[in-house]
């Protein structure tokens, strides 16, 4: 399939409902073989650190969770930009999918920031600029599901979220640059594509397995809300009907 | 594409634009403000305010703290190894990280006499993760390799 029958493809819910049945499966399946060994591998086997000690090991909720909040804003963004230029239904279906999760993410990122925090920097909470932009990017989320709770109207609704998000993105990059642009408390990056990582194998392992256990419970999520919001649209249609009443379609 | 897809494309593109733009002004703009802290040349230069709460950040210079045997006071120079440091002068507990050559911020005065009196001791730590053993291995490579090029038969 060529990249533009796939983009006139995706005009339509109901190949998009039928196509992600197996990929749900999927991610769901690698979720949760992934987070599992992640976990115990993290937890309770990989070293610790020769000056944080056992704190070291919040890296292993607190580094996935930020990561896969700052991707699936740029997915949201993307599904933004796609809804406001060329309002495909369907990505008005993915900006609501990915706000409650994106959501929680950016959340536990905070959270677990702030009790890795405590121990090693001495504090919950400092005003610097990773911090502050991943605060910004959390009240991004809950700005634009509150807008979209408040406008009745789908097309309007739509529109306007899809507007915030496309112009939210903007964060992204600060929120990655922050650590290098100016002098603030979070250390800067481990890992980057140009350089080896900062870490001995047996700490960025495990930690590699969380990350992308995480980056599929995000895709299983993500699909699942969609297609629930897809069914509960078409809930009118001919399609949907046999879908959730076989045998009456049938009889 | 249609004329009205174009047109919103357009928009959008320019939106982005526009506000990255703004942005990026308002933080060239703001750049001291979202700095977390001065560094060392910084306050040794004159650069950070005398007398208004600040924070400064640097190395824990080796061999510098002096710990007040009766009570919590603490006293230890920041440096950044480029030749500029200042004397801190700090009461309560210190973070766990806090040791010599760790990197750290406080927070306090700086006094006229280039002195900082702290009200808050933040370490910084660095972006590298080493179990213990590694460690203790890297520290002994480096003392044998120190040995080896001080041994003047080489």
């Amino acid at each position: 399939m060529t990249l533009k029958e796939l983009w006139h493809k995706l005009g339509s819910p109901r190949w998009f409902y039928h196509m992600s049945t197996p990929w749900v499966t999927g991610f769901g399946i690698a979720a949760a073989l992934l987070l599992c060994t992640g976990i115990v591998w993290g937890l309770g086997f990989a070293p610790q650190d020769y000056q944080q000690g056992n704190s070291v090991r919040i890296m292993y909720v607190h580094v996935p969770a930020a990561m896969v909040a700052q991707s699936v804003y740029i997915g949201m963004g993307v599904a933004g930009f796609v809804l406001f230029v060329w309002r495909m239904k369907l990505a008005d279906v993915a900006i609501a999918a990915c706000l409650p999760f994106g959501m929680m993410l950016t959340a536990l990122a905070l959270f677990s920031g702030g009790v890795w925090g405590r121990p090693t920097w001495g504090t919950w909470w400092d005003w610097d600029g990773r911090t502050v932009s991943t605060l910004v990017m959390l009240f991004l989320y809950i700005g634009i599901y509150a807008l979209r709770e408040a406008i009745p109207d789908v097309e309007l609704r739509g529109r306007a979220s899809a507007l915030v998000a496309v112009v939210g993105t903007i964060n992204i990059p600060i929120i990655k640059y922050s650590v290098e642009w100016w002098h603030t408390l979070h250390q800067p990056a481990s890992f980057t594509l140009t350089a080896k990582p900062t870490m001995p194998p047996e700490m960025y392992l495990p930690l590699l397995v969380m990350v992308l256990g995480i980056y599929c419970f995000a895709g299983h999520n993500i699909l699942s809300r969609m297609r629930l919001e897809i069914v509960r649209r078409e809930r009118g249609t001919q399609w949907v009907r046999e879908l959730v009443l076989p045998a009456r379609a049938a009889g | 594409m249609n004329p009205k897809r174009k047109s919103r494309l357009y928009l959008a593109v320019f939106l982005l634009v526009a506000v990255s733009g703004t942005t990026a002004a308002l933080m060239v703009a703001m750049e001291q403000n979202i700095n977390m802290f001065y560094p060392p040349d910084q306050v040794v230069d004159g650069t950070a305010p005398v007398e208004r709460t600040i924070r400064a950040g640097g190395m824990v210079k080796d061999g510098s703290v002096n710990r007040d045997p009766d009570s919590l006071a603490v006293e230890f120079t920041i440096t950044d190894h480029m030749g500029s440091e200042f004397v801190v002068a700090f009461t309560g507990i210190l973070p766990d990280l806090f040791r010599e050559g760790q990197g750290i911020i406080v927070q306090g005065e700086l006094a006229e006499s280039g002195r900082f009196q702290a009200k808050e001791v933040l370490a910084k730590h660095d972006e590298n993760y080493m179990p213990p053993e590694l460690m203790d291995m890297a520290q002994e490579i480096e003392a044998q390799g120190a040995a080896k090029s001080s041994d003047p038969r080489t």
